[in-house]
């Protein structure tokens, strides 16, 4: 059983070791993400002639295959893992920003009303009233953008090795050893969903006021997330 | 290192317009591998999108298989999928349909689940059958929001069929694999340019064919 696990050594590291490096490679580019992605949304809601540029621009760098984007940047910052978070970055933006406009736009006046009567400032306003409401949807936006920067780091193994868990789709090739190539598909997809299922539980957290679901109540909660939906904004 | 220059450089060779390895003939392959993915996933997806959107049922089984499906790794699938098959077409169709079917999948679910109920009941009481119901009825109100969907699996299909070039088919991610292992950094961009030229393409093909198909009913009350 243990003869699954065993990594080449040419890889420098160990099953595990390639695991937190892919979550590493995977998760720090989509955090990074959602903070920069946070002042552009809430300029795209002051400013309303913003969102549709700003959209189309983060659609156009999407579009960009993520090997392409590699090679470029390997010039600048070499073939390191910052070469493959920084795309990861720009990629998740394409989702954060529709999520968080939705989100932030979906505050209902009165609530933000009763806000500003009870003395919030704009600064608080937002970050105690807005942002909080805004939380399922941006929740939604980061499982989409992490479940494909998961799978987006793969790629990386085509600059030299840079793709963690990807690593061994080379190594599988050139050792034929298909054991390798499956252990780095099923890894990176259990990781995936693994991840997801975690964020799902960071949501139930933050968000204590919303229906907890009993077995009932599933269904209603349940349904495909709008996450998907909110890719499809990115182009509209 | 200005990559402007490197487009420039691409395209204004001449060597790069002609032949097997030339601009024309790279993206044909490419928009050849895009329709066939596209359209594997369109009949996957748009059929088991509209008839559990219209019965309401399945939903929590269709998230879970989305979620499934998105988290298979394109480029780590299309690889295992070369080593069990071998050369060919089919190892490359694999990763592109299962990337492209959880969109068209949810959003077409979605988009019917999102249909005023009125309409329908009212259809219903006029002695329309199902089938009469879901087509005449519930498609067109929901069409806006299913195009959307596919729109976001064809521009996915676009940026991703690069990496055919990787299992020795063509496209245009033959420029950017041939650049990168001949440290050829002018290919790699001017490759990459055109595909994101395309995604553009793709998504006013969507925005067209949207104002065609949609009715202008539905597109006013929108």
């Amino acid at each position: 059983m243990n003869d699954w696990f065993r990594i080449p050594s040419d890889l420098q590291n160990s099953y595990l070791g390639l695991i937190g490096l892919h979550l590493r490679e995977a998760v720090i580019p989509v955090l990074v993400g959602l903070v920069v992605a946070l002042p552009i949304a809430q300029l795209c809601v002051r400013l309303r002639w913003l969102y549709p540029p700003v959209l189309w621009v983060t659609t156009v760098l999407y579009a960009i295959p993520s090997l392409a984007f590699f090679v470029v940047l390997i010039d600048y910052t070499g073939q390191t893992e910052t070469t493959v978070m920084i795309p990861l970055g720009v990629y998740s933006l394409v989702v954060f920003v529709p999520a968080i406009v939705d989100g932030v736009r979906s505050v209902p006046q009165e609530t933000l009303d009763a806000a500003t009567a009870m003395g919030l400032g704009p600064v608080r306003r937002y970050l105690q009233v807005q942002l909080p409401i805004a939380v399922p949807a941006i929740i939604a936006g980061l499982r989409v953008a992490t479940v494909s920067s998961i799978s987006l780091v793969s790629v990386g193994m085509l600059i030299g090795n840079q793709g963690a868990l990807g690593n061994l789709l080379n190594d599988g090739q050139i050792y034929h050893q298909p054991r390798l190539i499956w252990l780095s598909v099923i890894t990176t997809a259990v990781l995936a969903i693994v991840v997801d299922a975690v964020l799902v539980g960071v949501r139930l957290l933050l968000t204590p006021w919303m229906p907890r679901g009993t077995r009932k109540a599933r269904p209603a909660e349940d349904r495909p997330e709008p996450a998907e939906l909110v890719l499809e904004d990115a182009a509209r | 290192m200005n990559v402007l220059h490197y487009i420039n450089l691409f395209f204004s060779d001449s060597t790069h317009w002609h032949g097997y390895d030339g601009i024309p003939t790279r993206l044909a392959e490419h928009v050849r591998y895009s329709l066939i993915a596209l359209a594997i996933a369109a009949v996957i997806g748009l059929p088991v999108g509209l008839l559990t959107g219209h019965t309401g049922r399945g939903g929590n089984t269709l998230s879970l298989i989305a979620t499934a499906a998105r988290a298979l790794p394109s480029f780590g699938l299309l690889v295992l999928m070369f080593v069990l098959i071998g050369f060919g077409l089919v190892p490359v169709m694999i990763p592109l349909v299962v990337l492209a079917v959880p969109p068209i999948l949810v959003t077409t679910y979605e988009a019917m689940r999102s249909v005023d109920p009125s309409p329908v009941d009212a259809a219903r009481g006029m002695g329309m059958n199902e089938a009469n119901i879901l087509f005449q009825v519930e498609l067109p109100v929901a069409l806006p929001l299913i195009l959307s969907g596919l729109r976001s699996a064809a521009i996915q299909i676009v940026s991703t069929a690069t990496i055919a070039a990787y299992v020795s088919l063509g496209g245009l991610g033959r420029y950017i694999i041939d650049g990168l292992y001949q440290r050829n950094y002018e290919k790699v961009v001017g490759g990459a340019t055109l595909v994101a030229g395309m995604a553009l393409v793709t998504l006013g093909l969507f925005w067209g064919i949207a104002r065609l198909a949609v009715s202008p009913g539905v597109r006013r009350s929108n």
